[in-house]
């Protein structure tokens, strides 16, 4: 594996009395793809602007390709791409005189620009609406002219913000695909996303909540690793037995699906499924358990949920609900 | 890659964007014709056609022959003919008139007396203007016409035939040297200019900031004084290009005199326009919303509007004002915009006016970069 892209110590960012990013650690592998998965308001973004030195760290200390941000962040903007949560190219530009500014102010040289931009044009697909205004573009293909403005300058790392919120399945696919293209060729990426499926795809994952890293790691270790934790209970009473199984401590969360439950069970809790099924007969609740497969969302679910119980725990002493005005 | 290569890519995708911004682009134009001949035509200080009303109690020959001349001024359009002054007193009242004209019963033994005026004016002075100019009316073409007019010593007023037009002449108080026009004109290139390029500026920098173009832009090499000038370049030409307009159609429509050189104009407008630019880099700098950009331009406009001599004289402002006037730039490009235009003037003798520009552009820049980082904190 090659060595880090990134290197974070202590990573902290405020803004006013909003702990936005909470003493990040980050070790970022080069040449391959680094999910950042958290719900909106963990600090997904204000991290990343951090790491593109668009803002300052309150505290801690971060190195991206071996440069120091934000102090270096000039001489690293030649070696980095950022696609922003927003669209953020010229809506009453076309796609191509986009691709071609991006590529003029990344100073390519007229006759390289000019290949360059129909490179990028074939690559993704936007040969049909060249001439067209990136404003009226669809979702899936303004996100094809985002990462290709992007990549003009064949950035070594690339930070995708939320990359596919509001594209179609079908596109979100064709783009993920064209990620693993770019670290065939030796990029390095960071993704952010809210989905499961997409985080799955990364090769390791960091799970951020109110601006820490909850949980990280490569997504099948992840899984694996609450592989016997995960219970479903097929029952005729879904809320009785929701209500019944939240109330314990050693659950860490219940979920419906239809008909059936899928129940999460702490680390404590020695074979689950009997337990469970033990659980339901006390109750003199009718419903049968058996294990099940675990997924992303469980190791999402398991890594939120400590945090949340442990705050729900100490109150009073707790920092308090947090990071819901920074993005 | 060089700097002028990334300030010529901003500014080429700037003059595109602009062309596709129909509002704005019609604001380039629009602005400086639609200003011009609102300033030109209806704010015209030379007042004339107030609706009058006359009272003729006299109905004599000399009195027919006074209201001939006052109407011939083309100050007064006269309205109404009534038959005592407390009529006109009711239509002023209603406002249907602003000046009464009242020619009293005895109106020409009074003139043989020659003791003070003769007949009277009533005029509704809430408007000081009208008062000016209605006693424009009276006491100077009329203080001399009953010196020429009527032989005092005869007391007999003399015949029509012998007192042509010309004796009466309104022509002095309407000479040419103090038609606006010619004076709100040049003064006119100035007060669009700061209109129109604070704006543009302000809001062209704002507009990057609110749709989130300046986030991917801060990512990339450019480097802010690159940003700015790259922003700025493509607005220095439409401020050269209003100030074309604006001298066109001030000498086609209003005979707005050049008598200095053109070449001295249009450096005088150069730094005029870095002026008025760098004080819209300015405002972009504090304002989060277009919205907001708007608002702090025309905090900054109004003042030059008002203080820099462009409304009211600027000699004749109380000392404080003139004080706060000094600093606009606005009040500078006046006097150097009418000297060049009005007296003649070289650049050379306009020097004084000149520096205080360059030191307001140079002051406002290094603001300017010192608020605008390459950060989003």
């Amino acid at each position: 594996m090659a060595e880090s892209a990134i290197v974070a110590r202590g990573l902290s960012r405020r803004f006013g009395s909003v702990v936005a990013v909470d003493g990040l650690d980050l070790d970022v592998p080069g040449e391959r793809i680094f999910g950042f998965l958290g719900p909106n308001g963990s600090g997904k973004t204000t991290t990343i602007r951090m790491l593109c030195g668009l803002l300052r760290p309150s505290s801690g200390s971060a190195e991206v390709l071996g440069f120091s941000v934000p102090e270096e962040a000039e001489p690293l903007r030649r070696q980095l791409g950022y696609m922003t949560q927003r669209f953020s190219l010229y809506e009453d530009l076309t796609v191509s005189e986009n691709l071609e500014f991006m590529a003029e102010v990344h100073g390519a040289r007229r006759r390289t620009r000019s290949a360059r931009v129909r490179e990028l044009i074939d690559t993704y697909r936007l040969g049909e609406l060249a001439r067209q205004r990136a404003g009226w573009l669809s979702g899936g293909e303004r996100q094809r002219l985002a990462l290709a403005a992007a990549l003009v300058h064949r950035p070594a790392l690339l930070f995708l913000d939320e990359p596919t919120s509001g594209v179609d399945p079908e596109s979100r696919r064709e783009f993920w695909d064209a990620l693993f293209e770019l670290v065939e060729g030796g990029t390095t990426i960071l993704v952010s996303t809210h989905y499961m499926d997409e985080a799955e795809r990364c090769h390791k994952l960091a799970i951020l909540q109110d601006g820490r890293v909850v949980e990280s790691g490569e997504p099948r270790a992840l899984i694996e690793a609450l592989a016997d934790r995960v219970v479903e209970v097929e029952t005729e009473r879904p809320s009785r037995v929701r209500e019944l199984l939240q109330q314990r401590d050693d659950v860490v969360g219940v979920a419906q699906l239809g008909s059936r439950l899928r129940v999460l069970a702490a680390a404590s809790l020695r074979e689950p499924v009997a337990a469970i099924e033990r659980a339901l007969a006390q109750a003199g609740v009718e419903g049968r358990a058996r294990a099940a497969r675990s997924s992303l969302e469980d190791v999402f679910v398991a890594a939120t949920a400590a945090r949340r119980k442990g705050e729900a725990r100490d109150v009073g002493s707790g920092p308090g609900p947090r990071a819901t005005g920074a993005r | 890659m060089s700097a002028g290569h990334r300030i010529g890519a901003i500014a080429r995708k700037e003059v595109r964007q602009l062309r596709r911004d129909r509002l704005t682009f019609g604001m380039i134009a629009g602005v400086p014709v639609l200003q011009l001949l609102l300033f030109g035509y209806a704010i015209d200080q030379d007042v004339r056609n107030l609706p009058a009303g006359v009272a003729d109690l006299a109905r004599t020959s000399a009195s027919r022959r006074l209201l001939a001349e006052v109407e011939a001024s083309q100050v007064l359009d006269v309205k109404v003919q009534v038959g005592s002054a407390e009529e006109l007193e009711q239509l002023m009242r209603r406002g249907a008139i602003s000046v009464g004209v009242v020619v009293p019963v005895d109106f020409e033994r009074r003139v043989a007396r020659g003791e003070g005026p003769p007949a009277q004016l009533l005029v509704d002075a809430s408007d000081p203007l009208y008062l000016a100019a209605a006693r424009g009316l009276l006491e100077l073409p009329l203080g001399r016409r009953s010196e020429s007019r009527f032989d005092r010593r005869s007391g007999v007023p003399s015949t029509a035939a012998s007192s042509p037009v010309a004796a009466f002449a309104i022509r002095p108080y309407y000479n040419p040297e103090r038609r606006t026009e010619v004076y709100i004109v040049p003064g006119l290139i100035g007060v669009i200019l700061t209109m129109t390029m604070v704006l543009f500026t302000a809001v062209a920098i704002v507009r990057e900031r609110e749709r989130g173009n300046l986030e991917l832009l801060i990512t990339t090499p450019v480097r802010t004084p690159e940003l700015m000038l790259g922003k700025l370049i493509p607005y220095v030409a439409i401020g050269l290009v209003q100030t074309t307009l604006v001298l066109i159609v001030g000498s086609v429509l209003f005979q707005v005199p050049l008598r200095g050189s053109l070449l001295d104009l249009y450096l005088g407008a150069l730094v005029f326009i870095c002026a008025t630019l760098s004080l819209g880099l300015l405002i972009s700098t504090a304002a989060a919303t277009q919205f907001q950009a708007f608002q702090l331009t025309f905090f900054t406009f109004l003042p030059q509007m008002l203080l820099s001599g462009f409304m009211f004289p600027f000699d004749a402002m109380p000392r404080a004002a003139r004080w706060i006037g000094e600093v606009l730039p606005l009040t500078h490009f006046l006097r150097v915009v009418r000297g060049i235009l009005l007296r003649g003037a070289g650049l050379g003798e306009l020097g004084g006016d000149l520096w205080p520009l360059g030191l307001f552009t140079a002051a406002v820049l290094g603001l300017t970069l010192l608020r605008f980082r390459k950060r989003l904190d």
